[in-house]
Formats: structure tokens, C-alpha cells, sequence
């Protein structure tokens, strides 16, 4: 869509997009041109200029099993935290969508935990969650053993995955909602006509004209679970990658590489690949997935 | 309501609680273990009534993690992130929708690019930008005719080096673009012919007109500086500029120590209010922002 009354200036928008421009030079691409150097570089222990080392830093990488396992817990975490907090947001969205009395209420309160940070729900959930004392301790006094987090790295792992989902829910939630009611009513009213169920209608005919606000979510919440700023905070407040790396996502893994061990150029290959994978991914999902949803 | 089904209406509303359990439950927990004693918040099992501790527990909470200086920060920091976005990204979007010129492609798709990567993946030579403002700026020097200037400018431990790495992202520019699309080309060319040029329509005519999307743009832009946790980590080691995110370390209980966990959620709940507070009051906004900045 282009405009047709535009203002006559070689200067003027110059002038007007330069701040953002220049921070975003500073900011983002020239440290993305760092990240892409270093990669391909090493600097020697004892100073002196980076050496080109070609694909070194990315063999060390796939060489490691530490690095295969991130890879390992990221694709868990950014499948199944999303798929929940979709099925989650879309169930909760048909319910509040049906316009029973009070559920404007409820639609105010599911948003609520999208306002905290991950690292935040994060403190809140260690206690809540914890072995020894709020909700699960009742089971463990039971089955002694039967959740531990901060002893098997499966727990944790579906600890910071439930954080996840948790704040996530909301998010969801709020698209599916606002994607329900754009759904003609006339389209319900007519499969009610037909003798359709209110169930019925939720899966024939509003989940597949909800496709894609899914397909959407999808894209969103997986490279959300993969690089986003909870995954890192959430993993980061609460299991510190631990217990055995059982919870070390990959960014979790880039930053701890870079600042822990000084490895940049190591932390530069993984922050490669990882940029690599997503937009691989993003590709597919738009080549394959888009053709089997149905627009309008 | 389409037609009239009791069994339906009744499961409708079993989810509904459900989902309130789920997604409601843990704050409730945080609330009610905030305000208990020690003994209270260990009993198993948890009891949900709240008590009338809160007071005493937050007072402490206050004082050991010094929430003072870090609500303090975050707030600016909030703030600071917040204003420079709104500004910074109108004026951007306005270029890049009302001028004939050849750069508006590349203006627009170099702001683009910068929504596939986020932070995290480029945060070690963010980093080392911030330590080094004019790293890019030697480099170009160095280029060209070799010049070496030993200047340093040093971003950590500042509000500027806590903010500026935050604006430079493509959110808000979208929100604003995706606004000034839809409104009809007979505007700009009133205000043309009524002999406006574009700095006066700019601020004359768009800024006022672009009041509710400013407003949603704030909300979520507040939530998301307010929320910040690895940038503050890695830029701050000076502890009069921590910011709330980094506090709810020293909060937790130490590993040995008494498990004074009413007075960690008492902190975990200030901590979380101020952007509960904005998503509950200013919901309208926040939604529309969030819907309208991500589509």
C-alpha cells in the first residue's frame, strides 16, 4: 500500500529517521557484524590480532555433547511450553468467547500473568512448586522423592517449562479471543441451525477459522521458547541451567559460555547456529504449514 | 449465546474456573504466603488464608534486598525506555510512510531486520558496544587513513547504557507505521494545501491524532522496561544503579539459613505489582497495543 500524498524532501526524512537508524547501527548491527567475525575468528591468549580459523569454532561446538544436549532441552522447551500455552489460551478463549454472564471477569484476570517477568514468576514459582513446602510438598510427604527439582533435571525442566506456560497462557489467550470475535456470529448461528453442539461448533467450525491466529502463535511462541527474554530469566532465576545441564537452553548456554568461560568466539558459533535455526524454521512453517490453513 | 444449552453452560463455566485456578491460583499463593509468618509460610500443608503479616515481611524485604534503589532505577529506567521509544519510533514511522524518497526502502527494512534477532543472541558484543561507544566509529577511522584516537566512552553502570540498547528495536515503529497506513492520503494533502509543510503536520496534526496508539505503546513499553533482566545483569556491578530484576537474588533465603520464605514472596509481590498494576488498570491499552504491535 503506498501512498499517493507525500511530502517532497531528500532531507527531511533523513533527518527524522536518523536517531532510531543510529542507534540501531550501534546496537544491532554492528554487534550482529561482531557476532558473524567472531565466529569465524579466535583471538590468540596472548593478544594480538583474531586469527581466521574457518569453521573451528563451529566444529568445537558440535563436537561438544554439552552443546548437543542444550539443543536437546531448547527444542523441548520451545515445543512443548508452546503447544500448552496455545491449547491452554484457545480452550480458556472458546469459553470466555461463548459470552456467558461473568466472563468479561475472567477474561481480565487470564491476562494478569503476562504482566510478570520470568525471573519474577520464576523466585514465586521456587516456592510454590517447591519440594519441601507450598502445594507439592504434600505430595512428596506421600511419595517421598516423587518431585524434586533441584535433584533430577527432568523435574526442573518441566519446573521452568510450567513457569513458562504460565505466563504465556495469557498472551495466547488475548490473540485467540480477539481472533474468535471476528468470527461472524452468522457462520455459528447456521451450524446451530444444522443441529451442531456448541462443542461440535468449537472444533468445525471456529478452531479451523481461528487457523491463522494459531499458525501465528506458533511462529511466535516457538521462537519465543528458543531466544526469548523469559527463557533465558526464567532458566536463569531458577535452575541456573542445572541440576547436570539438565535445563541449560541454548541461549542460556551462549551467555554462560561468554561471560563464564570468555569463550566468545564459542559463544559467537552457537549464537550463529541458533540464528540459523530459527529462521530455517520460520521458513518452514510459512512454506509448509501456510498452505494447509485457510485464510478468510 | 446462540442457543440455549445448560450442560454446555455448565462446562463452560467449569473451565472458566479452572483457567482462574491455573492462572490465578499462584497469585494467590504469593499473596497469602506474603502475609504469613515463617512457621505459617513452612506448614504443610499450605494454607491459602492470608494473614496479617504482610506489613512486618515487606518492611524486611524492603530493607534487605534495598528495593528503595532498585524500584528507584527501574522506574527510571522504565520510564526513560518508554519515552525514547514513543518519540524516537513516531518519528521514524513518519518518515518512512509520508515521503516520496528512494530511502525509505532501506529505512524501512534495516528497522525490519532488527525483529528477527533479539537480544539474547547478540548480547556479547552488545556488550562489548556499550563498554566501547565508539568502537564502530575507531574502526571506520581506522579505515580510512589509519587515525587512532585513545578515547573511551564507556556506557556500564549509567542509565543511558541501560536504556539506548532497549530503543533500538523495531516494535513501536510498527505499531506507529501500521497507524499512519490507514489514514486516508486526503489529510496530508489538506495540510498541504493549506500551506502546512511536514514538520507542522507532523506535530500538528499526526502526534494528536496518534494519542491512542501513544498510550498503548506506553503500557507495553513500560511492562517491557520494567521486566528487563539480563541487560541490567551483565551492564550494572555498581549497586546504587541495580535495578529491581537484579534484587529478587538477594531475596531468596540462603541455602543454609532460615527459610524465610513469607518475606522472599512479600519482595517477589512489590517487585511484581507496579506492571500488574498497569496491565490491570490500563487493560484496554495494553491489549491493543499487544495485538497491534505483533500482527
Amino acid at each position: 500500500m503506498e501512498k499517493r500524498a507525500v511530502f517532497k524532501s531528500w532531507w527531511l526524512p533523513v533527518v527524522f529517521a536518523l536517531p532510531q537508524l543510529l542507534l540501531i547501527l550501534f546496537f544491532f548491527y554492528w554487534p550482529v557484524a561482531a557476532v558473524v567475525n567472531w565466529a569465524f575468528t579466535l583471538e590468540p591468549p596472548f593478544g594480538g590480532p583474531a586469527e581466521f580459523v574457518g569453521l573451528a569454532n563451529f566444529q568445537e561446538a558440535f563436537s561438544d555433547p554439552f552443546y548437543w544436549n542444550s539443543v536437546m532441552v531448547s527444542l523441548i522447551f520451545a515445543t512443548v511450553g508452546p503447544l500448552f500455552a496455545i491449547s491452554i489460551g484457545l480452550v480458556l478463549a472458546i469459553a470466555v468467547d461463548r459470552q456467558l454472564p461473568g466472563s468479561g471477569f475472567f477474561r481480565f484476570l487470564y491476562i494478569l500473568p503476562y504482566a510478570i517477568a520470568g525471573p519474577a514468576a520464576g523466585m514465586a514459582f521456587r516456592f510454590i512448586l517447591s519440594p519441601e513446602r507450598g502445594l507439592a510438598a504434600t505430595l512428596n510427604a506421600a511419595w517421598p522423592d516423587i518431585w524434586n527439582p533441584a535433584k533430577y533435571g527432568e523435574h526442573a525442566l518441566a519446573l521452568v517449562i510450567i513457569i513458562f506456560i504460565w505466563k504465556w497462557s495469557g498472551y495466547t489467550f488475548i490473540f485467540l479471543l480477539a481472533g474468535l470475535q471476528s468470527v461472524p456470529r452468522a457462520l455459528g448461528e447456521a451450524a446451530a441451525m444444522d443441529g451442531a453442539g456448541p462443542f461440535r461448533r468449537a472444533i468445525d467450525v471456529q478452531v479451523p477459522l481461528l487457523a491463522p491466529t494459531l499458525f501465528f502463535l506458533l511462529v511466535t511462541m516457538m521462537t519465543e521458547g528458543f531466544v526469548g527474554a523469559d527463557t533465558f530469566g526464567i532458566v536463569h532465576a531458577v535452575t541456573e541451567g542445572g541440576p547436570n545441564h539438565g535445563t541449560e537452553v541454548m541461549v542460556y548456554r551462549i551467555v554462560d559460555e561468554a561471560f563464564k568461560g570468555l569463550n566468545y568466539s564459542g559463544a559467537s558459533a552457537q549464537s550463529i547456529i541458533l540464528i540459523g535455526l530459527i529462521m530455517i524454521f520460520t521458513f518452514i512453517q510459512f512454506r509448509f504449514v501456510e498452505k494447509r490453513v485457510h485464510y478468510k | 449465546m446462540i442457543q440455549r444449552t445448560p450442560i454446555a453452560d455448565a462446562v463452560t463455566y467449569a473451565i472458566m474456573v479452572l483457567g482462574f485456578i491455573l492462572l490465578i491460583g499462584p497469585f494467590l499463593v504469593i499473596i497469602a504466603g506474603a502475609s504469613q509468618t515463617m512457621q505459617q509460610v513452612n506448614a504443610i500443608p499450605f494454607s491459602f488464608l492470608p494473614e496479617n503479616q504482610f506489613l512486618a515481611n515487606a518492611t524486611q524485604a524492603w530493607q534487605r534486598a534495598d528495593l528503595g534503589t532498585a524500584m528507584t532505577n527501574s522506574l527510571i529506567m522504565a520510564v526513560l525506555v518508554t519515552a525514547g521509544k514513543v518519540a524516537l519510533s513516531s518519528l521514524t514511522a513518519f518518515a518512512i510512510v509520508f515521503f516520496r524518497s528512494p530511502l525509505k526502502h532501506l529505512f524501512f527494512w534495516s528497522v525490519f531486520i532488527t525483529l528477527m534477532l533479539p537480544l539474547e543472541v547478540r548480547v556479547v558484543p552488545t556488550y562489548a558496544v556499550a563498554a566501547d561507544l565508539l568502537q564502530p566509529v575507531k574502526f571506520i577511522l581506522s579505515l580510512f587513513g589509519g587515525i587512532q584516537i585513545g578515547v573511551d566512552w564507556n556506557l556500564l553502570n549509567s542509565y543511558t547504557g541501560l536504556t539506548l540498547p532497549l530503543i533500538a528495536t523495531a516494535t513501536g515503529t510498527f505499531l506507529y507505521r501500521q497507524f499512519f497506513m490507514t489514514l486516508p492520503d486526503e489529510l496530508a494533502e489538506a495540510a498541504r494545501m493549506d500551506g502546512s509543510g511536514p514538520v507542522r503536520f507532523f506535530f500538528d496534526m499526526l502526534l494528536p491524532l496518534s494519542r491512542t496508539n501513544m498510550l498503548a505503546l506506553t503500557t507495553i513499553m513500560f511492562v517491557y522496561g520494567w521486566n528487563q533482566y539480563l541487560w541490567p545483569l551483565l551492564m550494572v556491578t555498581d549497586p546504587s544503579y541495580k535495578t529491581v530484576m537484579m534484587s529478587l537474588r538477594s531475596l531468596l533465603p540462603a541455602d543454609n539459613g532460615t527459610p524465610d520464605w513469607n518475606v522472599t514472596l512479600a519482595g517477589s509481590l512489590l517487585i511484581m505489582l507496579p506492571p500488574l498494576v498497569v496491565v490491570g488498570v490500563l487493560q484496554r491499552w495494553f491489549v491493543r497495543g499487544l495485538v497491534a504491535t505483533d500482527k
